[in-house]
């Protein structure tokens, strides 16, 4: 009680700044929490002297308040109170405070700093590559395996089936897949084996039929294409699934693709493709669903592969050179890592506020 | 020119996109904002390309007597049952909600519980002890299977506690391996789009 009669007296200490990083819409107000204090109440005016109106009230160990919908330029003053049981207490008048707009979001600099030494280094493999140096990528087994799946189905005389997941082509996965498909259409156009694209999302059905055409042109087969192959079944997840489980068990297709963004429905998917004895080559980034098809498919693009699939398959050497880049990120992150970790075992917290990423 | 007008607008969306994460000023946000707008906008818009392509290749099937073409009838129509119940009875409608209530869930639910037997029969060709990494696989999915029921907990109390560091350990540390692979892949092929090495997702080259 002591204590609560010394904080009352002595008032609160409260401090109101312009929102750092913001488009000058928000002023934070933080204060030190006391859970003795029913609440908080916190108040704002446009005048100093006068007109204060309660914003929100807050439990006592809340320590910050971000008042947002400001006007950029314009002075605020605020008065926070604390309230304990009859009697209240407030801070002194906080102001003017001015929020303002900043131009660049200083607490995302380190986020940029790496793109930009992302890009520098897959722009730096791209360079080399363009001057002929040869590099190298190592193996990826699943795509090497794409070539002889298509053969096989080709030489049964059976349908290959391409599953570009289930999201839309806002999604990077499905871009990835339409690359893949444009690649995997090449090779069936060429074979004449029939090539079943059912989609998930009208966008990426439309997107699907403008690849296989534009692949079937490109080795001389348009009159291979038929857009009936590449249709759209339903948006619904599980009324997606069926239908697709529907086409394997009608036609066998001799290989199932599935590449793209999966959830629940990968395992149905890849389940039903190993009854109809199909060989399999699946690829996703949805780290939960990698088991699934690694476990029920003959070939996995696991991660990033996904990704890498169509500089890989396309072996032009500016892609490959992208790839390259890309394994230098990767070993930049890993020092990254290696450096986060020092600097929590041996307390260096420049280092570690170096890498601390704002919301 | 075909091709080199989306491609233009590919990077000049994309470099504004990014840049829009670095810059809060308020035009910046509303811009970028507009954007997925605009995205969803199409995507409405697609709906009806998707209807259309459905009734197009099912009339196509009626009409030509393929295969099974009797269910196509079927599937036309309760397409349009479901469209004319929700446009004269609306979303909450009596009929469009018995429907969706006594029809599409309970064949979702149908489609999704077969996911049991799936996994059942997925997870038996998993571990099957060929190679020494199956046979890691399937002593560490029978120590999580035994340490998620309580039947472990009654064999050994240590058990959860075991399973628990398995998952946030080694599975975690797997994961997020995985994870950061994935994002720098996801930067590369961006990269590869905006500057337009990438287009086969376009179709190819010109």
């Amino acid at each position: 009680m002591l204590l609560i009669l010394i904080l009352m007296a002595q008032g609160i200490n409260v401090e109101a700044f312009d929102t750092p990083n913001d488009d000058g819409s928000s002023i934070t107000i933080r204060w030190i929490p006391d859970t003795q204090y029913e609440f908080f109440q916190i108040l704002r005016s446009l005048d100093p002297d006068e007109g204060f109106e309660p914003l929100a009230q807050l439990p006592g160990d809340y320590a910050e308040f971000i008042d947002r919908g400001l006007q950029s330029g314009q002075q605020y003053y605020y008065l926070v109170k604390a309230v304990q049981k009859e009697q209240e207490t407030s801070s002194e008048i906080i102001g003017p405070v001015l929020p303002k707009a900043q131009i660049f979001d200083a607490g995302r600099a380190n986020i940029l700093v790496t793109i930009i030494i992302l890009f520098a280094a897959i722009l730096f493999y791209i360079a080399i590559a363009r001057r002929g140096e040869k590099l190298y990528i190592r193996k990826i087994p699943a795509l090497t395996a794409m070539e002889e799946a298509i053969g096989r189905a080709t030489e049964m005389g059976k349908p290959v089936l391409y599953v570009p997941g289930i999201m839309d082509i806002d999604d990077p996965q499905t871009i990835a897949s339409m690359s893949i498909l444009s690649k995997v259409a090449e090779k069936t156009a060429e074979y004449g084996t029939p090539l079943y694209v059912p989609t998930s999302k009208a966008m990426a059905m439309t997107m699907a039929q403008q690849v296989v055409k534009e692949a079937a042109m490109k080795v001389g087969r348009p009159d291979w294409f038929n857009a009936d192959n590449i249709r759209y079944l339903t948006d619904d997840q599980f009324g997606y699934v069926s239908a697709v489980d529907g086409i394997m068990m009608r036609e066998k297709p001799a290989t199932n693709f599935y590449l793209g963004t999966f959830y629940a429905e990968s395992l149905i998917l890849a389940e039903t493709g190993h009854a109809t004895g199909a060989i399999q080559v699946a690829g996703t980034a949805m780290p939960d669903q990698l088991p699934f098809f690694v476990a029920a498919c003959d070939f996995t693009l696991l991660g990033e592969e996904l990704y890498a699939a169509s500089a890989y398959l396309s072996q032009e050497p500016v892609q490959l050179g992208s790839l390259k880049g890309q394994d230098l990120g990767k070993l930049l992150i890993i020092l990254i890592i290696i450096i986060g970790v020092a600097s929590r075992v041996f307390g260096l917290p420049f280092l570690y506020n170096l890498l601390n990423v704002q919301q | 020119m075909k091709r080199t007008i989306p491609l233009i607008i590919v990077f000049g969306c994309g470099i504004f996109m990014l840049i829009s994460f670095f810059i809060p000023l308020r035009w910046v946000q509303d811009t970028s904002q507009l954007l997925q707008t605009w995205y969803l906008g199409v995507i409405a818009f697609f709906v009806f390309i998707g209807i259309a392509n459905i009734v197009r290749v099912n009339v196509n099937k009626i009409q030509r007597k393929l295969a099974d073409w009797q269910y196509s009838i079927i599937l036309l129509v309760f397409l349009f049952v479901m469209i004319g119940a929700g446009i004269f009875g609306g979303p909450e409608g009596g009929l469009f909600n018995y429907l969706f209530h006594n029809f599409q869930i309970p064949l979702s639910a149908t489609m999704f519980s077969l996911l049991a037997f799936f996994v059942a029969s997925a997870a038996f060709r998993a571990f099957r002890a060929r190679n020494p990494e199956a046979t890691l696989l399937l002593i560490a999915a029978v120590l999580v299977m035994v340490g998620r029921v309580p039947v472990g907990y009654w064999i050994w109390h240590g058990f959860p506690d075991l399973v628990e560091w398995l998952m946030q350990v080694p599975n975690t540390a797997a994961k997020r391996g995985i994870i950061l692979g994935i994002d720098l892949g996801l930067i590369s092929m961006a990269l590869r789009v905006l500057l337009g090495i990438e287009r086969s997702y376009m179709g190819g080259k010109d």
